[in-house]
């Protein structure tokens, strides 16, 4: 059902916990649902600098989760708003099509994360 | 491989594959022949019918075999159903039963039949005066299950039954989980329908059985040749029925002393398991099935437990949304009044034959690892530090 990277994502994810005073936050999904995503940035110089995740979900969800956290780690702000749902799903190896939703979740959780750090340095 | 899912299927024992063997390649004949090979099938399927009928205290003619659980409810809803519309179109079922029977009620609500989703308690039970309460002149049938598949608890049958008989209405039951396992009698208990199924009971897949009582007329499901009394056309599954029967025999012998055995088991696993902070038992804590324990473990998913378990070799299940083809979680948790998140973080483990002390020892030493690691990915462990944060919406 789920590829290997999805597995060994899920056994040994990236980036994991929690991050003490973060830049950005991004909050998506619903314990209603089942799925959700924290997702937290450090941002120097325009660039994602770290990233943590936490996440209450599937298998898919938590290796979607650690995925976008090493697809955005490195990133400039700008090159991390390209990365999108699709590019989540390809880079874990696909996903079934029940499980969509978790890359979707991943990859807004961390377009969340950003918005969430240029609203605290526009008030800055 | 500690396998903890004999809910869902179990091995074939090696007596039943040895007894179904010979059906396939020297016994093969079909059993509506008239020719010794023919004969020699259809006494087999007598002596299996025999087997399964003991069981339940029916009598052999009142068996019909059929392709499983499902088409055993399948059966006994469409087939009453159809059977009795000039009486009335009501029926009446508990809102936890298996997806056989909810979905074959769904099916029969878009074919003119009103159906009532009986509220069930806390602990799963169904109430009997509520069945009283909505019985109407048009109801048909009540169909509540002997014990559920997820939480294992066992419903007042015996109850539902001597009411039913009292109002003039059918009652079937879904067995699937108890057939052999725990003691059924049909006189007793007033069942005029009773589904079971051979897998469950180390049996091979594909075979089951449904109860009619005698006088009772439902229509087929498969038409064609008329085998099964008519009830169910296509030749028999020969070898499968014999296994069936075979297994059927060898629960039923033995059920009192493994019963007892699981029961001793499930109660260290699920006392050993309730040590863990946050865990809750799932269902009654001992009007259960002797091999059932469900737990839910505040803050985490399911399915992730299960994978993780899977990890240390260990096969149990979920009720959760993201195993199934769904996405909503368990209609049963649900149903006892657990919160979507809750029933979200549910975790199965049913006991078999091979299960022994030492398999719930390694349990009860990795459950706690795997719950914590899991524990540790999600948000909600420390909901509590995430207080000042704006726009905070969980649990």
């Amino acid at each position: 059902m789920y590829s290997e990277k999805v597995m060994e994502l899920f056994r040994k994810p990236h980036n994991l916990g929690r991050m003490k005073n973060p830049d950005g936050v991004g909050k998506v999904g619903n314990p209603i649902c089942g799925d959700v995503l924290y997702l937290y940035i450090k941002v120097k110089d325009n660039k994602i600098k770290d990233v943590k995740f936490e996440t209450f979900g599937c298998a898919a969800a938590i290796a979607t989760s650690s995925m976008i956290t090493d697809l955005a780690k490195g990133k400039t702000l700008e090159e991390a708003k390209k990365i999108t749902r699709e590019n989540v799903a390809k880079e874990v190896g696909g996903l079934p099509p029940i499980k969509i939703h978790c890359s979707n979740l991943a990859a807004d959780a961390l377009h969340e994360a950003i918005k969430n750090y240029l609203k605290r340095k526009g008030k800055k | 491989m500690i396998y903890l899912d004999n809910a869902a299927t179990t091995p074939v024992r090696k007596e039943v594959l040895e007894e179904m063997t010979p059906y396939f390649s020297k016994k093969y004949g079909n059993a509506s022949s008239l020719h010794s090979l023919g004969r020699e099938a259809n006494r087999a399927l007598q002596e299996a019918r025999a087997k399964v009928a003991d069981v339940i205290n029916a009598m052999p003619e009142e068996i019909y075999f059929t392709s499983g659980g499902s088409e055993a409810d399948n059966t006994a809803l469409k087939g009453l159903a159809f059977a009795n519309k000039d009486k009335g179109n009501h029926i009446i079922i508990s809102s936890i039963e298996h997806d056989a029977v909810l979905n074959t009620c769904k099916f029969l609500e878009q074919n003119g039949f009103e159906v009532t989703y009986l509220p069930v308690d806390k602990y799963g039970f169904v109430n009997c005066d509520d069945i009283e309460k909505v019985i109407t002149k048009k109801t048909i049938l009540i169909s509540v299950m002997h014990a559920n598949n997820e939480i294992g608890t066992i419903e007042p049958i015996a109850n539902i039954g001597s009411l039913a008989q009292e109002k003039g209405v059918y009652f079937h039951t879904d067995a699937v989980q108890t057939f052999g396992k725990i003691p059924i009698d049909v006189e007793k208990m007033g069942i005029d329908l009773l589904s079971a199924s051979s897998h469950k009971v180390y049996g091979p897949k594909g075979v089951g059985a449904l109860y009619v009582k005698k006088g009772i007329e439902i229509q087929p499901l498969i038409h064609g040749g008329g085998h099964e009394n008519g009830l169910r056309s296509g030749t028999e599954n020969v070898a499968g029925i014999v296994g069936f029967g075979k297994a059927a025999e060898l629960a039923e012998n033995e059920r009192a002393i493994e019963a007892g055995r699981e029961i001793k088991l499930r109660d260290k696993l699920i006392k050993g398991a309730l040590k863990i902070k946050n865990s809750y038992l799932n269902g009654h804590p001992t009007i259960r099935l002797p091999n059932n324990a469900n737990f839910s473990f505040k803050f985490i998913e399911g399915e992730g437990l299960v994978l993780d378990l899977d990890g240390y070799g260990i096969a149990a299940s979920t009720g959760s949304a993201c195993s199934s083809k769904s996405l909503e979680p368990s209609h049963v948790l649900l149903a006892i009044g657990l919160k979507h998140e809750e029933a979200h973080g549910s975790l199965r483990l049913s006991l078999g034959r091979d299960t022994n002390d030492r398999d719930i020892n390694y349990v009860l030493k990795v459950l706690p690892k795997s719950v914590e690691r899991l524990r540790k990915i999600s948000p909600y462990k420390k909901k509590f530090m995430f207080k000042g944060l704006k726009g905070e919406t969980h649990v």
